[in-house]
């Protein structure tokens, strides 16, 4: 993470970083726009089962949804916490969602061994194709994000992560919580809306 | 030979892109006229029906992605941080990735050409096979079982990771690093020209990455989403191409709109009539070029309601395009019109434009473009908009940049000779394929029988190949003879009006010694209410940091190709190994200390 | 034929040298479909050649009055005028409305309905042939379309496998074959004759040679034909080389992919009942002969690259193909 971008003179007065991630996470619509459009397209057009509604655990998953939200209070609180030097409970709350995050992950880990258990798989049917490659795409995003979590938690515990780098903290935050609300927005459309 | 390996400095960068991109242009090249001479004559045998479709789906492929893209890009590399008044981009490393990954990208969709054997083909080639635009289902596994396809899918996707990188970088770049007192309408007209691009990029290739996604899911991991035997259908495939081909095509042409915008005015010495409108236009054509995409379909049959609103659509992008025309024409009116060798090809981009996007409004029509869709009219078309546009605007920059990028300027006769042999050349080339498509040739066939009546025709637009072909030998020519014989540049040889006149030919690797302050839009041209800026100091006042240069673009670069080869070779190791490369490459780079 | 017309071609003639015929031009409509695309195209052809004269000769125009001469006095820095781009914002909107119009007009009248009495026909497209089934006459036959002149048709065009496009440029425009999905074209042949046409999707190694033909008839011809298709495959005579043939044929692999009815059922290549009575072979490429066929026979991918029929394994002998040849020829 370059930190002599946010020292440099900007045209718009917003730090280059932050607007290079406004403008991945734009591109990032897109990508899931293209992934839930065609979920959308194929729905019921499987020509043999199982079905979403003989699949879905909803209670399971907004359990699961439940906790990606509270995960995305943690990061508040973590950006809140490193901006006002409290690095004690920066520390805290990074770590705290992070571990959401994995619980998400595991969350989905059990859910997919389960459908797959119930005679789902990516091969199945058109729902197996589209379900499991767009819940599994942001899989891919949680990890990531899991991932820098940790990074930044790491850092935090050798030290090296302080109110100055708020912003890093900050940038990861926007990621996080975009990839919270895109699944809030799968959530509804695969799970609710049968 | 490190410090080019290493190199962070957007010129260097702009200059890897252009001669890289130039080599593809010339593979991509070669592989046009290997077509052309199969189709000289009807009953070609030069090469085989499989070999014959690689060819045109490389050739396609290599043009888009591999030679227009990226000579386009070396020019946003090399210019735009110069035109507005930065350092070098935002994000200099992340540059160099882009570089890096395309670079890499290229070389593996090229490498099918020769690893037939380790594939336990019959022959060399397993080069992609489906078209460009690959349609489904013949790219499932059932219908094209080699390689072939994996190396498109795999190849684009690296591609575009490059572009994706590349659009946010330029997007904070051009919003973000501007010299003080540059508005955004102040920005030259080739910079916004980018902006528009890269926004295009960052929305469009998201699209095609699901499509490629769910093809190579079908591919390897038998799913279904171009199966019509599990309900799917294979037109998914057609949409999220063209959702991403049709801004594709604006991509490839917004750069050399912005090319011609800064040529004409200097030749002219006129300021761009109509700046704003122009690039408001641009942004249009922008917004406009997402709502047209099935004007690509229309055989497909999407019914009459569909074909009218996309009819509509696609017709009134024209009011756009064709407003940019009409201010062109306007700049050159009550001009002082020096006739340099950028200004015959930017001018030449205007006439032929204009034939390509005439022909558009043929089959902007449903109805008639159900007669002229996949035959050599739409052939002709794409020839006269990224030929007769994009190419002819790309040689515009390099004449007129070529100075500042290298020193030294390119020889003006045997540029005029270069000119007049493209310009004869390509109409002889691609003229004929209109009538050759309304006399009822259909695109994509390696071989036709002469009762078609078309012989003649395709030996004329064979010719005309050969002789754009010896236009680009006289550039190289002509590029061989500057590096010893060329006169030496002076910082403005043109008196351009935007600020990468100001500084040397080539800039020093800190571009500007002091940044300058911007009072207009034309700030080295004496205007009415301005007079012309002073160019900053040869000598910059105060020592200017530079940053070091970095390997870790190129080493995370290089875990994407490994990451390629695994389901390419069915080797899982190589996922993790390519995965755990490109994961040390970025913690690397995340952590190195450096400076912008 | 409009004079309008005849300048186009006329243009197309002078510069091949050759003075066709053009079996696949677009410029020769034989249909109301046909038609009606080819007036669209020519109004739009000339509002396109209206535009392309003016703004070239203004380019030309300005490039001439306005080149450098020495002593030109500094060009006045003009930066715009609004009333000009307002006009050349809707001239050309005001041409796209008289292009719009009819288009949308000729999309609506070309949009595949059929009155009740239309002849119905199945096109399906395969890896690389036609196969035309007529549902009400229960009539299977391959790569050649008959159809009678003056009645309208409608074709139900759809794949077997990869996408393909239908495509007899006298009777109208294309329309794709795709996969699970059926789309129609409706047309009425106005002259008789004998149409060339062929694949215009990228369909795979050999889409170059997916071709095809449709022959309109008068009512009684096209009646004719039907009838004779209707019949049973003719039984070759008794100790000639056809009757060998016919042994040939039932005990080598074409059983395997070919319907003869009443011999053989397969349903992967194209239905040989009445293969004699076609024009041509292999979709169009070749005339129906003993020579062509015989050699099709022997090695069809060294005719047709990438073809689903292999060389027979192990070949058949020179004087098998000869009976095969001579059994298929008499399937008038």
């Amino acid at each position: 993470m370059t930190h002599a971008a946010a020292t440099h003179h900007t045209s718009m007065g917003l730090d280059s970083r932050k607007m290079a991630f406004w403008a991945f996470i734009g591109s990032e619509c897109l990508l899931f726009s293209s992934l839930i459009s065609t979920y959308l397209v194929y729905k019921g057009r499987s020509v043999v089962g199982p079905s979403p509604h003989e699949i879905l655990n909803i209670p399971f998953t907004s359990v699961s949804t439940f906790d990606l939200l509270m995960s995305s209070l943690m990061m508040v609180l973590a950006l809140a916490a490193v901006q006002r030097g409290d690095m004690k409970w920066g520390k805290i709350w990074l770590f705290a969602t992070a571990l959401l995050g994995l619980v998400f992950l595991g969350g989905q880990v059990i859910e997919f061994t389960e459908f797959v258990h119930k005679g789902l798989t990516l091969q199945t049917n058109l729902f197996g194709c589209t379900f499991f490659v767009l819940t599994g795409t942001h899989g891919a995003h949680v990890t990531v994000g899991v991932l820098w979590l940790l990074t930044l938690w790491v850092r935090a515990l050798q030290g090296k992560l302080g109110p100055g780098q708020a912003l890093t903290v900050e940038i990861t935050g926007l990621y996080w919580h975009f990839v919270d609300v895109v699944w809030i927005v799968i959530f509804t459309v695969v799970y609710l809306i049968q | 030979m490190k410090r080019w390996i290493t190199t962070t400095d957007h010129k260097r960068i702009g200059l890897l892109y252009f001669w890289t991109a130039f080599c593809f242009f010339l593979v991509g090249g070669l592989e046009a006229l290997l077509i052309r001479l199969q189709l000289a004559q009807p009953n070609g045998h030069l090469v085989s029906a499989e070999t014959y479709n690689q060819l045109f789906t490389m050739h396609g492929t290599t043009m888009v992605f591999l030679a227009l893209m990226p000579l386009s890009a070396s020019f946003f590399n090399y210019i735009v941080p110069l035109q507005i008044g930065a350092r070098d981009v935002a994000f200099p490393r992340l540059n160099a990735f882009s570089y890096w990954v395309f670079l890499l990208g290229g070389l593996l969709l090229n490498a099918s050409w020769l690893v037939g054997p380790l594939f336990h083909a019959p022959h060399w080639n397993v080069a992609p096979n489906g078209g460009w635009f690959g349609y489904a289902n013949l790219t499932e596994r059932q219908f094209s079982p080699g390689p072939n396809i994996d190396f498109w899918l795999l190849g684009l996707q690296i591609l575009g990771i490059s572009s994706l990188a590349a659009g946010f970088n330029f997007i904070v770049t051009i919003l973000n690093m501007r010299a003080p007192g540059m508005k955004m309408l102040r920005v030259p007209a080739f910079s916004w020209m980018t902006l528009v691009t890269q926004f295009l990029v960052i929305t469009a290739f998201p699209v095609i990455t699901v499509g490629l996604v769910f093809l190579m899911f079908d591919r390897f991991f038998g799913t279904h989403f171009y199966v019509a035997t599990a309900g799917a259908t294979p037109l998914l495939w057609q949409h999220l191409f063209w959702l991403f081909g049709h801004p594709e095509v604006y991509i490839l042409i917004l750069p050399a709109m912005g090319i011609v915008s800064e040529v004409l005015p200097t030749f002219a010495r006129k300021p761009l009539f109509g700046y704003t409108v122009v690039v408001f236009s641009g942004v249009l054509i922008g917004f406009m070029g997402w709502g047209v995409w099935s004007h690509h379909m229309f055989a497909v049959g999407l019914g009459p309601i569909a074909d009218s609103v996309f009819a509509g659509t696609t017709m009134l992008i024209a009011v756009p395009t064709g407003v940019k025309i009409f201010n062109w024409i306007a700049t050159l009116w009550g001009g002082d019109i020096r006739g340099s060798t950028a200004l015959h090809f930017a001018v030449g981009f205007i006439a032929m434009f204009i034939i390509g996007g005439l022909s558009g409004v043929t089959h902007a029509s449903p109805p008639a473009d159900l007669q002229q869709t996949d035959t050599y009219y739409v052939v002709a078309h794409i020839h006269y908009v990224l030929f007769g546009g994009t190419v002819l605007g790309l040689f515009a920059g390099i004449y007129y940049w070529w100075p500042k990028m290298t020193g030294r300027l390119l020889g003006e006769s045997l540029g005029k000779w270069h000119f007049w042999l493209t310009f004869v050349g390509m109409n002889l080339a691609f003229f004929p394929m209109h009538l050759i498509g309304l006399l009822g040739m259909p695109r994509r066939i390696y071989t036709y029988t002469p009762e078609l009546g078309v012989s003649a025709l395709n030996l004329v637009s064979t010719v005309g190949a050969f002789l754009i072909a010896v236009a680009i030998l006289v550039f190289l020519v002509n590029v061989l003879r500057t590096r010893t014989h060329g006169r030496p540049a002076p910082n403005d040889p043109w008196g351009g009006a935007t600020l990468e006149w100001s500084i040397p030919s080539p800039p020093p690797v800190y571009n500007f010694s002091v940044i300058p302050t911007v009072a207009s839009r034309l700030p080295r041209w004496k205007t009415e209410r301005h007079e012309p800026m002073r160019d900053p100091p040869a000598v910059p006042p105060a020592p200017i940091h530079v940053p070091p240069g970095s390997w870790w673009p190129l080493i995370a670069a290089l875990g994407l190709p490994v990451l390629a080869l695994a389901p390419l070779t069915h080797t899982l190791w190589l996922a993790f190994l390519g995965a755990a490369i490109l994961l040390v490459g970025i913690y690397r780079w995340a952590f190195e200390p450096f400076e912008a | 034929m409009p004079r309008h017309r005849l300048c186009l071609l006329a243009v197309a003639l002078a510069v091949s040298g050759c003075g066709g015929p053009f079996p696949q031009s677009t410029l020769e409509p034989r249909s109301d479909f046909g038609w009606a695309v080819d007036h669209l195209f020519t109004d739009i052809f000339w509002w396109a050649a209206g535009v392309f004269l003016v703004v070239e000769a203004l380019l030309v125009i300005t490039l001439i009055r306005f080149r450098h001469r020495e002593g030109r006095p500094a060009p006045r820095p003009t930066h715009g005028h609004t009333v000009m781009e307002i006009a050349w914002t809707l001239a050309p909107a005001v041409i796209l409305v008289f292009v719009a119009v009819p288009t949308v007009r000729v999309i609506f009248a070309t949009s595949g309905e059929a009155p009740a009495d239309a002849l119905k026909v199945d096109v399906i497209g395969h890896q690389w042939w036609w196969e035309f089934r007529y549902p009400e006459l229960a009539l299977v036959t391959a790569n050649e379309l008959h159809l009678p002149r003056g009645r309208p048709v409608q074709l139900s065009i759809t794949s077997a496998d990869v996408i393909h496009s239908f495509w007899a440029p006298a009777l109208g425009g294309k329309r794709d074959a795709i996969p699970g999905r059926i789309n129609r074209i409706a047309f009425r042949a106005d002259s008789l004759g004998d149409y060339a046409g062929q694949c215009a999707e990228f369909c795979g190694e050999s889409h170059a040679n997916m071709r095809l033909r449709v022959i309109v008839d008068s009512d009684s011809g096209f009646g004719r034909w039907a009838t004779v298709q209707l019949a049973g495959p003719a039984a070759p005579a008794p100790g000639t080389l056809a009757e060998r043939g016919e042994s040939v044929y039932a005990r080598s692999a074409c059983l395997g992919c070919h319907t003869i009815q009443g011999v053989s059922p397969g349903i992967i290549g194209p239905n040989l009942t009445h293969v004699g009575s076609r024009t041509t072979i292999a979709s169009g490429l070749f005339p129906n002969d003993s020579a062509h066929l015989a050699s099709w026979i022997a090695d069809a991918p060294a005719l047709k690259p990438g073809s689903v029929m292999t060389r027979m394994q192990p070949p058949l002998t020179d004087a098998d193909i000869a009976a095969l040849v001579a059994y298929l020829e008499g399937l008038r």
